[in-house]
């Protein structure tokens, strides 16, 4: 045992089954060029390719906005727990969700469409979902630009908590990446799960508080409703943006959770890697 | 020199699902077969499911020097593409281990990665990226990939408004740009036009003769795979058949590719009472061994067996050599008397056509005994095909082009 380990020393590179772990998160590393490269080509195609490109990822949120500020103020007479204006405070929630659930639809189809990648040239493929995570950061912070159009708007000044919001923005990435990888693994195996994942965001919007404040969510219900990762993130969001209050103890369990889709989704990915260019 | 690859007990299985169509599955099946599993109790064994273990690759053991130009070579389904994968690590194999030194690119297909709507400029970037260039290198070497591909004019307009050969040299020239340690190449030379192919040829020979690096190479054309290297692996069913000095290894394979070694043999309940007829016709080389398929440099020998039961002035055996499509490309005769008549009035001779003369392709025969004035005796037409193989004639890299069927050697002068 001992002699062929210092034997296998001599080598750069041993290729055995279920090898590939040792030299993986090294590989990762040695291949972020082709990270960046990549990111660079999802973001340079996507707004080459459409008509309407960056101007898509500002019209889409403002609409949305519009409509649900209408109907959860408005017509439903909705309780808005901070002194900032309804539709600031849905348009504090509709940031990250836009990015959670495009970042969602682009990782769990990148693999699939990246398959001649996949099958010609070896590289972890974790850097695909992540790339494609990457570009939705980009229309991130276009829309970005409108929330700060609309603060001019309503003369509005945020609050000193907004220096938090890196880390609510790294969270809502994290969160994306991890039900992404999961899914975008599952894609390979069962072509037709990506029918689902249009469903998943339409119903995830139903139950995230994104045209409502997590506040009319009734104290007992809190902890099972901080089950929804993007809860938390959203709750973060406007405590950094609008300095809403934060119920620390939803956001932890969001927390929580997060990072157990993250472990799962890294998990599960890795697992099923070895079989993606047998599969695709 | 020094051991650059080692590959021990090397296998490789897939499972074969011979129910879907599909290659992949669908959730929906899987579901549905979960519920057809607890309802139907009487089914509850059911194993309507023919899974079948196929080995693409089974305990191959080979170990590669610093600095050798291995062909891989083997008909289609030899496990030649799965080797590739392995050593590429685009997939992992299921038993044995492979060692290698040094930095590794594969290039199985031109092109990997570009993107239509990208220039072409930002694809020798994305691609030489996917290569596993550093951003480093490719500046280095960009003005080279750039000349080579000849596409100065065209650096800034998507790869969507290239001409394919335009975009092939584009990616051609990348990757020859790498400089891995080792290189693997599929197969890649069979797309542009000859010239480039040539230069490609050229360059693949200059990264490995002259700079050292080792490549391994798979191909179909022979004549390329002889010219460009040194060693072979002769891969069959996932087994390696043989590996060796390239000479050896491709006259193996030609001869091992002997599936149709279809010689005529005269059928007696077909016999209509031919007091003169051709018994047999069959190929051999210069050893006596029955074969089809031939090396260019190899002499073909027609070994024949003629019934003479009646002696007719002036009766000859003509043999026709034709290509694939019928045309005729030369005829030889010979007198019978030549030759002597045993016992049982057979004649038995051969004749060797001479080596390195017809050109790498298909051919068959056309027998015939006649008389004066062209009383044919006997006739068999289409009869032994058999395959020219190119094993490095001046003519390697055109073949699917036709130069002819007869390759002249002929000295040239200075006037």
């Amino acid at each position: 045992m001992k002699t062929t380990r210092s034997n296998n020393e001599d080598w750069d590179l041993v290729l055995e089954s279920g090898r590939a772990d040792r030299h993986y998160w090294k590989d990762l590393w040695r291949y972020r060029e082709l990270f960046y490269i990549l990111s660079w080509r999802d973001i340079k195609v996507r707004y080459k390719q459409t008509v309407l490109g960056a101007a898509w990822s500002i019209i889409r949120p403002l609409l949305t906005t519009i409509i649900f500020t209408i109907v959860f103020s408005k017509i439903a007479k909705l309780d808005n727990p901070g002194n900032a204006p309804y539709a600031l405070m849905v348009f504090a929630g509709m940031l990250p969700w836009q990015f959670f659930s495009n970042a969602l639809s682009e990782s769990s189809n990148s693999l699939i469409g990246n398959a001649n990648l996949i099958t010609k040239v070896y590289f972890p493929r974790l850097i695909i979902p992540a790339s494609s995570v990457i570009t939705s950061l980009v229309d991130f912070a276009i829309s970005f630009m409108i929330l700060i159009v609309m603060m001019f708007w309503y003369h509005y000044i945020p609050s000193w908590h907004i220096v938090f919001l890196p880390v609510f923005i790294i969270l809502a990435f994290l969160c994306a990446f991890g039900v992404g990888l999961y899914l975008t693994a599952v894609n390979v195996k069962y072509r037709d799960f990506r029918y689902i994942i249009p469903f998943i965001i339409q119903f995830g919007l139903y139950i995230t508080p994104v045209g409502f404040s997590s506040s009319v969510i009734g104290e007992k219900w809190k902890l099972l409703y901080a089950l929804n990762p993007m809860v938390g993130v959203i709750d973060g969001f406007r405590w950094c943006i609008l300095g809403d209050p934060l119920n620390w103890r939803s956001f932890l369990f969001s927390f929580v959770v997060i990072v157990i889709f993250l472990i799962i989704g890294i998990s599960y990915f890795r697992k099923m890697e070895k079989s993606f260019a047998d599969n695709i | 020199m020094s051991k650059i690859i080692e590959v021990r007990g090397l296998s490789k299985s897939y499972i074969l699902n011979h129910e879907g169509k599909e290659s992949y599955t669908a959730l929906r099946d899987v579901i549905a077969q979960k519920t057809k599993k607890i309802f139907s109790f009487s089914n509850w064994k059911s194993t309507n499911k023919t899974k079948e273990e196929f080995w693409a690759l089974k305990d191959i053991d080979f170990e590669i020097e610093q600095g050798d130009r291995v062909g891989i070579i083997g008909r289609n389904g030899a496990g030649k593409s799965t080797l590739l994968k392995i050593l590429s690590r685009i997939t992992e194999p299921t038993n044995g281990s492979i060692k290698i030194k040094g930095r590794i690119a594969s290039l199985l297909e031109v092109g990997t990665g570009f993107h239509p709507e990208l220039s072409g400029r930002e694809n020798i970037y994305l691609n030489g990226a996917i290569l596993g260039m550093s951003r480093a290198e490719i500046k280095k070497h960009f003005d080279a990939i750039v000349d080579f591909a000849e596409v100065e004019k065209f650096l800034d307009t998507p790869v969507k408004r290239y001409s394919s050969g335009m975009y092939v040299r584009l990616a051609f020239a990348v990757a020859a740009h790498l400089e891995p340690e080792i290189l693997i190449v599929d197969e890649v030379l069979a797309v542009g036009d000859a010239q480039f192919q040539k230069k490609c040829l050229g360059k693949m020979e200059d990264v490995s003769k002259n700079e050292g690096r080792t490549v391994l190479f798979v191909s179909h054309n022979m004549g390329v795979v002889s010219k460009l290297c040194n060693k072979g692996i002769l891969l069959n069913k996932g087994k390696i058949e043989i590996d060796g000095e390239i000479d050896h290894i491709i006259q193996n394979y030609v001869n091992f590719n002997n599936l149709t070694t279809e010689g005529y043999y005269y059928d007696q309940t077909k016999a209509n009472g031919k007091s003169n007829f051709i018994k047999t016709v069959v190929l051999k080389n210069s050893e006596n061994h029955t074969k089809s398929d031939f090396t260019f440099n190899e002499k073909v020998r027609i070994d024949f067996v003629l019934n003479i039961d009646e002696e007719i002035p002036n009766l000859q055996i003509g043999i026709g050599i034709q290509d694939k499509l019928q045309n005729r490309v030369s005829t030889i005769l010979k007198s019978i008397t030549y030759f002597n008549k045993n016992d049982k009035n057979e004649i038995h001779g051969f004749v060797d056509l001479p080596a390195s003369v017809i050109a790498p392709n298909y051919y068959s025969l056309v027998v015939a005994i006649w008389a004066k004035d062209l009383v044919i005796n006997d006739i068999q037409e289409n009869i032994c095909p058999f395959r020219i193989h190119d094993n490095g004639s001046d003519f390697a890299l055109y073949e699917g082009y036709d130069y002819g069927s007869v390759i002249l050697n002929p000295n040239w002068y200075n006037a």
